[in-house]
């Protein structure tokens, strides 16, 4: 496959969000502000990066040599889990403005669908290195720019007058569900 | 009259307290797999199981476990249980395996199960951590439940339900005439709509419950 098909699909066709409704939770917590969007954005780019590759080595490394492929599910999850904990502790030592900035996100990634996600989706459809690369920054890189786009679009509505029983969430489903389909239009574009 | 307060306080746990519409706790699968009330039933299932054996174990290690690494303890023992109910899913209901795909293995992240057992079992006795497990896993599959209701019936006209076993039907209702179905509700964005419609219902009720209690306090 193409490997800047692979990026653009991965970003924007089948974007996890619109398309696959992976990563809700974060998507709903953390879009209420620009800045914090950009900053869960970035931190999730780079764990997903970190933890498919990683998981990808281990797959292929260590689970099949040793036929113990039905354990991915939990090597991965541990490994994410320790893998984040290591970033979080890394990042307070050597860069504290940073971790100020991305402290409270960090902790919340672990329990991000996406990340283990991503780690499944690359055994699953079997890609190779590269392209295991390619599609951890394209899908995540898909979810920062939602998570940008929705949260200005949040950001306008806060001085909107919404129906009472539309206020907070139920109001952002909506626009998630007009998103959707403004990105479905997309689908024709590889 | 303490016969109707507790019909309201059962309405009060099932609506207020809903994870999926109250508290938007593992949003991702309810809106992905409510495309039919099969799916959605066997999800339900899937995720109480799951429920109810992670707050047995992590209440039964509660007291074991250092504070420290007590998220990788849970996640593990989670990650564990739903390796086995997936398994156990592929081997019996191959149909509802594919049709789950991968947000089986992603019941791990759902974070209604890690929620729970950190909220609550990691604090309480076993017996009761049972009986939240089953309570939570009860409204979370009666919650996309009415999802899919609400999306099959609009999407296809046709209520039906099949054996999962033996993919033979069990009762099939058309409800709505041919070509008058909305296949918008099949698509991503009438899952979004569906889920906005019904979480505003229920934060209506919420309102209209706390306007009712302030009523009575005055």
């Amino acid at each position: 496959m193409n490997l800047f098909t692979l990026f653009i699909s991965g970003m924007l066709i089948n974007n996890i969000i619109l398309s696959k409704f992976i990563g809700m939770c974060p998507f709903m917590g953390v879009s209420t502000k620009m800045e914090s969007a950009v900053g869960m954005g970035l931190a999730v780019i780079f764990v997903v990066f970190c933890a498919s590759v990683l998981s990808w080595g281990l797959y292929y490394g260590v689970l099949v040599p040793l036929e113990l492929e039905y354990m991915k599910l939990i090597t991965f999850i541990l490994l994410i889990a320790a893998f984040v904990q290591f970033v979080e502790l890394f990042i307070k030592k050597n860069s504290p403005s940073l971790y100020k900035q991305l402290g409270i996100y960090l902790p919340l990634i672990t329990t991000n669908c996406a990340v283990l996600y991503v780690a499944l989706d690359n055994i699953t459809q079997k890609y190779s290195l590269i392209e295991t690369i390619v599609n951890s920054i394209g899908v995540p890189a898909g979810f920062m720019l939602m998570l940008c786009i929705f949260s200005t679009i949040r950001e306008r509505l806060r001085g909107n007058d919404v129906p009472k029983a539309f206020e907070g969430n139920p109001i952002a489903f909506i626009i998630a569900a007009i998103m959707a389909i403004a990105f479905s239009s997309l689908s024709g574009l590889v | 009259m303490s016969e109707k307060k507790e019909k309201n306080g059962l309405l009060n746990r099932l609506l207020i307290e809903n994870p999926v519409f109250g508290l938007y706790l593992g949003i991702c699968s309810s809106l992905a797999i409510t495309t039919n009330i099969n799916n959605a039933i066997g999800m339900g299932i899937a995720v109480t199981v799951v429920l109810v054996l992670s707050n047995i174990l992590v209440s039964a290690v509660r007291n074991l476990t250092p504070d420290d690494i007590h998220i990788p303890v849970y996640i593990v023992i989670i990650a564990t249980l739903v390796t086995i109910v997936g398994m156990v899913i592929q081997a019996y209901t191959p149909s509802l395996y594919s049709a789950l795909g991968a947000f089986i293995d992603l019941i791990v992240v759902n974070c209604i199960i890690l929620g729970r057992a950190e909220a609550f079992a990691s604090m309480n006795p076993i017996g009761p951590s049972i009986a939240d497990g089953v309570s939570m896993g009860i409204s979370y599959t009666l919650s996309i439940l009415a999802m899919s209701l609400v999306r099959q019936i609009l999407g296809t006209g046709i209520l039906s339900l099949s054996n999962p076993f033996t993919n033979a039907e069990i009762f099939s209702l058309r409800l709505i005439p041919e070509g008058f179905e909305l296949p918008f509700f099949k698509e991503q964005f009438g899952a979004f709509i569906t889920f906005a419609c019904l979480a505003a219902a229920v934060s209506a009720y919420k309102n209209h419950v706390e306007n009712a209690s302030k009523k009575g306090t005055k």
